[in-house]
Formats: C-alpha cells, sequence, structure tokens
C-alpha cells in the first residue's frame, strides 16, 4: 500500500480485480433468499508495534491482514460468513453460507451497485505512522525512557510501547450503496514502576488517536506521557487504604468520563433496548440524570481515536445527544436495529474486523459543561473522594450495575485534598448514578486517546470525556471502614 | 489458496535464512468455525468463518522480530520474509533474545486426545437445535425467565504447525464445542441476567442442552431481589468460577514477565509461604483430552506437569526461554504464543487442588458472610496484590444461603487473601482451562451503602 494515495473504494477493486458487476453478482447470491438486506465489508489492516523495556527497544512487529465479510439480514436474523481469501469464488460461498439464515427462494430485481456514499474527512493524513522509519520511532521510546527515568531516582523500571495501524474499508450494500474510508489509527503508551524500599507502584500514561507521527513531537507531548506516567507512580508509592462505604466522590476531567461510557453509554445501545434486556429499555423521554446533564456520543470529532468518517456498515457518523438536560433522548444505533425499532441508523454500527458483525457501538461520549470552577466543586465536599484517573470499567446492562476502578484518587476533607489513596473500584447503579450529580464544572476535557472498548468479545477504540463532576453518593471498593 | 504444510513450513525458514535471518521460526494455523445463535427459539444469527494464517519470527545474531500474514501466495510470502528480516536488522540486539537450547526440544510428541475425530465443524442445523433447546429449557422451566439474550452453539476445528531452524517441527490438530445462554428473570418491575456455558475438546462430553439451559435460569433467578448491604468486614466464599479468577491473577504475577518487569507482588517470594498451607496450585499442559493442553508450547519446548504453589509455598514460576535467561533459570515449556507476536508466557491447565470439604460444609461454616457469584471490573493490581473488584452473590446467615445482594465491592490484597484461605472445597471441575473449587477466605471489606 506504502504512500500511495489511492481512493479506499478502487482500492480493493484493484487489489483484487474486482468490478461493480463482480459486487452485484455476490450480493445477488447473497439475496437470492427472503431477505432485506446485505452487505459485504472488505478491510485491509497493515499494524506496527514496537516497545521498550529496561532501556532497549527489543520487540518489533508487523501483520498483515484482510479480508471480506458477506452478511444478509432478514428480520431480525443475520447471517455472516467471512474469508481472509478475497476472490470470486470465495465471495460467492460466503454469500451462499451467509443467506442460510432466510426463508426460501423468492425474486428480486436486478440490483445496481455504484452510489458513492459521501463523506467526511475527519483525519486527512498525508504521511501514516506506519510509514516513519522504525529508527526514528524506537529513538523517541527512548528519549522517553530517560525522560521518566529523570523524573526520580525511585523510578525503576520504565516499559513505552508504540503502535500504528493502517486500516482501509469498504462497505457495499444491497441498495447499491459504496462507502469506503482509510482509518489511521496510533497509540503511544507509557509505564513505569516506580519503589522505595519494598513498596512498588504504577503509573501509566499514553495517548494518540488518528494523527501523524508529528503530534507527538508538538510541544513534546511523548515528554509529558513519561511524566506523567512517573508522577502517577511515585504519588502512588504515599498513598493510604482507600476508604469503603457511600460517599461524596468528585471525578476529575477527562479519561474519568469513562463513567458515561459503562453507567450509561453501553445501556442505551439499540440491540439491548430492541430485545428489551437493557435498565434503560422503553424509558425514552423519562429523566435518567439530573438536569445539569447533556450527554453526548460523537463520532465527528477530528482526529479523535472514537471518530470514523463511516460507521462499519457505511453510515456517515454523527453527533447524537443520549441524555439532555437529565432526559433520555436517544439510542446509538446500527442499521438492524434501527430498522426494527422503526428509527433512523446513528452512525453507530461498528465491528472489530472483517471477522465479526456490526452491532451498536460508542464512539466518543462525553458530558458537556457546566458552570462550576474544580475549585468550587472540591471545596464544596465536607468529606469524600476526588478520583483523577482510572484503569478500566465494566457493567451488567440488565440490571444497571457498573463498575470502574480508580487508579490515583485523593481523599477530600473539609474542602481540601489531602492524602493519595490506593486503587479502588467504585461501584453504582447506571439510571440512578447520574440523577446524583449535584454540580458540573467549566472544565470539559475529552481522553487522551487510549480507550478499547469490548462488547461480545469485539474490541474497538473510543474515545470519553468529562468535566469535573460531583456525585453526591457513590460506594467506593476501599479496604478501610470508617 | 495454499494450504498450510510442512513443506510450506520449511520453504519459509529456508528463505528466512537465504534472506540473511541467522534463526527463525515459523508457526501457521489453518481454522474453520461455524457459529449459530437462537433467541427466543428463532434463528438469531449463523456465523461462518475460514483462515489460514502464518507468522514468523526471525533472528539476526541477537536481534528478532516478529511479523503474521494471511497472503500465503509464494511471492508475497517472499516479500513478507524478506520485510521482517530486514525489521529485525532495525531493532536492538538483546543478549537474551534467541531460540531454545536445542537439546529442550523433544523428539516425539504426546498424543493429548485435543481432536474429536467423529466430530468436525458441527452443522448449521444441529447447532441451532442445540441451542434451542438450550434456551427452551431456560424458559420452560419458571415463569420468570421472560426474556433472553439467546442462546448460542460454536463449534471449531484448528490446525497448528510450529516449526524452527534448529529442526524442531511440531503440528496438532484440535477441536472445540462450546454451548452457552444467557437468560433475564424478571419479578417486581426488575431485571437480573446471567448465564451458563459448557465448552470441551470433545462433542459428547458437552454438558447436555438442557442442563445448561436449566443452570442459566436458576443463576438469574436466585438474583432476583437482590439488595445493597451495608458495608462491614466478614467472610467472602468464592464459587469454583470466582475462585478460579483469583489462581489465574496468581499465575500471571508468577510469570516471567512480570518478574523481571518487577510488576509482580510475587517478586522474590520463590520458596516462600505465598498462600495458606492448604493450597496447592497446579499446571499441566499434559493431561488429554483438556482445553489448555498442548503437545508442546510456543517455543516448541514439552509441556509438562509442575506445581506452582506446594502446601502454600510458590514453588515454582512459569518461564519462557527469554524471561527465563533474564531470571538465570530454566524455562518450563510455558511460553506461549500468537502468531505475530513475541513469546508470552501462560499456564496450560492450572487448577488449584481440591481439598476435603463439600461445599455445603464450606457455606455452613459462615456464620455471616457473603457467597460471591460474579466479580465485575478491573480493579486487581498485579505489581501491589491490591484488589477491589464489584461484586454479587447471596448472603449467608447462619450457615445458610439467605438471599441475594449487588452493588457492592469486595477488597483485600492478594498476599493477604491467599494466606488467609481457611476452606477449600472437593468439588473440581473442568469447565475451562483455569478451575478451581469453591475456597472461602477468612475476612475481606465489603462496601456497600
Amino acid at each position: 500500500m506504502a504512500n500511495e494515495l489511492v481512493q479506499p473504494d478502487r482500492f480493493f477493486l484493484n487489489r483484487f480485480g474486482l468490478d461493480e458487476r463482480t459486487l452485484e453478482r455476490t450480493l445477488g447470491t447473497a439475496l437470492e433468499r427472503k431477505a432485506d438486506y446485505a452487505d459485504l465489508y472488505f478491510e485491509f489492516r497493515s499494524a506496527e508495534a514496537l516497545s521498550l523495556e529496561e532501556s532497549i527497544v527489543n520487540k518489533t512487529a508487523k501483520s498483515i491482514s484482510q479480508g471480506v465479510g458477506v452478511r444478509v439480514c432478514a428480520q431480525d436474523r443475520t447471517g455472516y460468513a467471512y474469508s481472509d481469501e478475497v476472490t470470486v469464488d470465495r465471495m460467492r460461498l460466503a454469500a451462499e453460507t451467509a443467506r442460510a439464515i432466510a426463508d426460501e427462494s423468492s425474486p428480486r430485481g436486478p440490483l445496481q451497485v455504484g452510489t458513492r456514499v459521501p463523506a467526511s474527512s475527519l483525519y486527512p493524513i498525508t504521511l501514516s505512522p506506519t510509514e516513519i522509519p522504525i529508527r526514528e520511532k524506537a529513538r523517541l521510546l527512548e528519549q522517553i525512557d530517560r525522560a521518566a527515568r529523570a523524573v526520580d531516582p525511585r523510578v525503576k523500571m520504565v516499559t513505552a510501547s508504540f503502535a500504528a495501524e493502517d486500516k482501509i474499508v469498504m462497505v457495499v450494500n444491497s441498495e447499491g450503496r459504496i462507502a469506503a474510508d482509510r482509518q489511521p489509527l496510533c497509540r503511544l503508551s507509557v509505564s513505569v514502576i516506580a519503589e522505595d524500599g519494598g513498596n512498588r507502584q504504577t503509573g501509566t500514561f499514553g495517548g494518540g488517536g488518528r494523527v501523524e507521527w508529528s503530534y507527538f513531537l508538538d510541544h513534546e507531548r511523548w515528554r509529558q506521557y513519561a511524566l506523567e506516567a512517573a508522577r502517577q507512580a511515585l504519588i502512588n508509592l504515599d498513598a493510604i487504604d482507600a476508604p469503603a462505604g457511600e460517599m461524596v466522590v468528585v471525578l476529575g476531567p477527562g479519561w474519568p468520563g469513562v463513567l458515561l461510557h459503562e453507567a450509561v453509554g453501553h445501556g442505551l445501545e439499540g440491540d439491548f433496548n430492541r430485545k428489551k434486556t437493557s435498565t434503560f429499555s422503553g424509558r425514552i423521554g423519562q429523566r435518567v440524570a439530573s438536569e445539569l446533564c447533556t450527554v453526548v456520543d460523537d463520532g465527528t470529532i477530528p482526529n479523535r481515536r472514537g471518530s470514523i468518517n463511516i460507521d462499519d456498515e457505511g453510515t456517515p457518523t454523527q453527533r447524537n445527544v443520549l441524555i439532555e438536560k437529565g432526559i433520555l433522548r436517544g439510542y446509538l444505533q446500527d442499521r438492524l436495529n434501527a430498522h426494527l425499532m422503526g428509527v433512523e441508523p446513528t452512525g453507530n454500527g461498528r465491528r472489530e474486523s472483517f471477522a465479526h458483525i456490526p452491532m451498536p457501538r460508542m464512539t466518543n461520549t462525553f458530558m458537556l459543561a457546566g458552570n462550576h470552577t474544580r475549585e468550587e466543586i472540591i471545596r464544596s465536599v465536607d468529606r469524600g473522594l476526588y478520583a483523577v484517573n482510572f484503569g478500566g470499567g465494566q457493567v451488567d446492562i440488565t440490571s444497571g450495575r457498573f463498575v470502574f476502578s480508580a487508579s490515583e484518587a485523593y481523599l477530600i476533607e473539609h474542602g481540601q485534598i489531602t492524602h493519595p489513596v490506593k486503587g479502588a473500584t467504585l461501584i453504582g447503579n447506571g439510571p440512578e448514578v447520574l440523577t446524583r450529580v449535584s454540580m458540573v464544572g467549566n472544565d470539559l476535557e475529552l481522553d487522551a486517546g487510549v480507550g478499547t472498548c469490548g462488547k461480545n468479545g469485539q474490541s474497538v477504540p473510543v474515545g470519553v470525556g468529562m468535566p469535573t463532576i460531583r456525585i453526591d453518593a457513590l460506594t467506593v471498593g476501599g479496604t478501610r471502614t470508617a | 489458496m495454499d494450504e498450510i504444510s510442512l513443506e510450506m513450513g520449511q520453504w519459509v525458514l529456508d528463505h528466512a535464512r537465504r534472506a540473511g535471518a541467522s534463526a527463525a521460526e515459523v508457526m501457521m494455523i489453518s481454522a474453520e468455525s461455524l457459529s449459530a445463535g437462537v433467541r427466543l427459539g428463532e434463528v438469531e444469527k449463523l456465523k461462518s468463518s475460514r483462515e489460514r494464517r502464518l507468522g514468523i519470527r526471525v533472528f539476526t545474531g541477537q536481534s528478532a522480530a516478529t511479523a503474521s500474514t494471511a497472503e500465503l501466495e509464494r511471492a508475497s510470502l517472499q516479500r513478507f520474509i524478506a520485510d521482517t528480516v530486514e525489521l529485525a536488522r532495525l531493532t536492538a540486539a538483546d543478549p537474551y533474545a534467541g531460540l531454545p537450547d536445542p537439546a529442550l526440544h523433544p523428539h516425539t510428541l504426546p498424543d493429548l486426545d485435543l481432536a474429536d475425530h467423529s466430530h468436525g465443524v458441527i452443522a448449521a442445523e444441529q447447532a441451532l437445535k442445540i441451542a434451542r433447546a438450550a434456551e427452551a429449557a431456560a424458559i420452560a422451566s419458571d415463569a420468570r425467565i421472560k426474556n433472553s439474550e439467546g442462546s448460542g452453539f460454536d463449534s471449531g476445528v484448528h490446525e497448528l504447525i510450529f516449526m524452527n531452524s534448529q529442526g524442531f517441527s511440531g503440528r496438532f490438530t484440535a477441536t472445540s464445542f462450546s454451548l452457552s445462554t444467557v437468560v433475564i428473570a424478571e419479578a417486581d418491575g426488575a431485571m437480573q441476567r446471567d448465564y451458563w456455558y459448557s465448552a470441551n475438546r470433545h462433542f459428547e462430553k458437552l454438558e447436555p442442552p438442557e442442563t445448561v439451559g436449566i443452570r442459566a435460569a436458576q443463576r438469574a433467578l436466585r438474583r432476583l431481589g437482590a439488595r445493597k448491604i451495608k458495608t462491614t468486614s466478614a467472610p467472602v466464599v468464592f464459587d469454583p468460577d470466582m475462585a478460579a479468577g483469583l489462581i489465574r491473577v496468581l499465575a500471571g504475577a508468577a510469570s516471567g514477565p512480570a518478574l523481571y518487569k518487577r510488576a509482580s507482588f510475587l517478586l522474590d517470594r520463590l520458596g516462600h509461604q505465598v498462600m495458606s498451607p492448604q493450597a496447592s496450585i497446579i499446571d499441566d499442559g499434559t493431561i488429554p483430552g483438556l482445553l489448555g493442553s498442548r503437545p508442546f508450547d510456543g517455543e516448541g519446548l514439552p509441556t509438562r506437569r509442575k506445581a506452582l504453589v506446594e502446601k502454600g509455598v510458590l514453588c515454582s514460576y512459569l518461564l519462557d526461554c527469554y524471561s527465563a535467561r533474564k531470571l538465570a533459570m530454566k524455562p518450563t515449556g510455558n511460553a506461549s504464543r500468537g502468531l505475530g507476536d513475541s513469546p508470552g508466557v501462560s499456564p496450560h491447565n492450572l487448577y488449584l487442588e481440591p481439598g476435603p470439604y463439600t461445599p455445603e460444609q464450606i457455606i455452613g461454616s459462615v456464620r455471616n458472610g457473603l457467597y460471591v457469584t460474579e466479580l465485575i471490573g478491573f480493579g486487581v493490581n498485579s505489581v501491589t496484590g491490591d484488589y477491589s473488584r464489584g461484586a454479587s452473590g447471596i448472603w449467608i446467615k447462619d450457615g445458610m444461603l439467605a438471599y441475594p445482594v449487588e452493588e457492592i465491592t469486595i477488597a483485600g490484597n492478594l498476599k493477604e487473601m491467599y494466606k488467609a484461605i481457611e476452606m477449600i472445597g472437593n468439588d473440581l471441575v473442568w469447565r475451562s482451562s483455569i478451575v478451581s473449587p469453591t475456597i472461602k477466605i477468612a475476612e475481606m471489606t465489603i462496601a456497600g451503602s
């Protein structure tokens, strides 16, 4: 693929010697039975990773994958078959396999493929990070290693890694539409272990997105990553046991937005709501948050990790308001679930790769800013927890229970931030937690670009964001009972 | 497309050498599978797949690079090999890198009964029938099972060939079958979901669909009416699946890469008491027919049985060749391998040896405590051992399961939790490759309202 600036849709036609007529024939085979819809998803992915440990870049890896998935939908049934060999024969076989979910044959008119779906250009990248020489990337990891170690002699171990991929996708569907996109993505991560006697603590930081290599060099962004990872590890050396029980929790801006992803985002995905298995099912128009809360999922923010020009069904992405001033406004939809629920797709049909069936997924999920300053919010708390960095989270969308784990948190005592405390899991209930939001900060931040969301065994890159917020009561899973 | 074969492997190794590699490994996988799903009795999903992939690791002296591809035509492979050798040249030399000591490769490979020769990929019609039967049994078992996330039956066959430039060559074929059901119980306007599954390398050894469905239903039903409890400290009984999670974390902390990176709470603990004296943990890749068994590891070394922990004393780490050299120890045959990744480390079939108690005796020993049946979230810090996870389960009152509880956390530090294992159950069942009987931990912090 190299540097050639190919049109993503021509890319596959050229690479595999296909033309519109072959695509029509394959779709025709897929639709030979009584089906509502069929699509072909082509994917080419070239990825690269390198990592540093003990001050040398000793691991490098590359991979190339490509394939085609054929999907047939009939009512709520989905037939899917894929192959990593893209030939007319394999595509026909896949189409025959996928259509097995549809009932016996029904004649239909000819179909014509060719309408191009116009898409925006959220990440116009001329030079993919995969094209930057390995040596240059290795040098940056070595600089990160030195920068992190220079922070403090207690920094004993640094690992740093860079991963980049270049993905080209094309979706051709039975409505005759062709949508294609080139989706670069990269991430730089730093992890530090600080030691003081027998006390060992970690700190991690990183970032990236659909950006060029120069993104990491601007204002020495790489150095901020190194310093931030070291700072977190050092802070945790002084952490005391976290408290246990229900208390006021203040969440810092940015990555703590993972709260929204777990507490409401998943529960608003169309598949769960169509099946009525989500705690949010049938609650559109109802109050699910305090009126200070407006939550959106927006796949159109330039260069973000969670952004895409088109989703993996060829639908252009958009900004979807999920909760407006506390009122539940909408769900996240792919084509199948939108069709079955009688609404429009929202550009949230995503899949991990050609080996997977698309599902409704989040893109960049965040809460809009409010009026308070961070200082005002902290000052308002007599006794509580201030949590600023998190690891992952998880949710049971049926009962609404969700967790997310703090990796950097502090006690708030009499309106002041006091001791750092050890990491602890916070647990709550999705439809309840946002009703307890009593203050929203004016400091909205999006995360640095490291999030990956897992659902039914499929991982996709996502973003989150939030201003500082105050939650009047949330259970903190520490070890210290009051 | 070219099928994978020993000839293709040899061709790749030869070309790696010709491109300038001083040593090389090649791994090839060919896999087919079918996954069938039903929901509320109707077909929901059929997914069929076929994959052929190849991965290599090449060395130029002490520098290594890995790569994987699905383009198996010889012309593309030749470019792919040359690119990977070039990548190795650009990678820093590492004195610990390299293939295993050739003397460690086995001469013969055991037949571990990993393939079901009477059943391959199960055809759609039968797969759907099995999935339907499981879901139907769940729904029929109780009127409060009002909804379903569906039931799925998956089957697959994969063949793996692994060869290196110092003459090791191994191959095996494995089958896998799994059935799972997720249902939703509803009462008083509240919903609870739960699931059950069965997985095996042999089709006939799966739990019957009715059993899977009814277990899923029972598990969802017993959560109805769950309440939050007050923050407290109390004994916690882990059901076998939850206990297996604790054993998995220990294996992670005992793995070579975590140790040489000093990212483990088991650092410098070899030979020390790290668990209760009742606890022994075994890893064994040689048990016929099990999901984690393999005739050789990801570097071509024999797998074997070893105790990680014996009567509470940490007596072995899990090591691949690289981490073994770093730690000046011998590899343990635990190299794991993705196609395009450097070797990592993982256990094969890992289990906590069963103890003398029935699960009823263990629950019966608790006056006030938690029986935990689900844990969510990622609140386990394997560097410090700090542990804090979201939990649901059943409250134990006077030795009896009394009422369901949810929206609580359990927390402690693994270093203390492992030592505080007071009772170990006799109920070990090989449901996956990491298993445990029921265990009881003397005391943990439970956070609630």
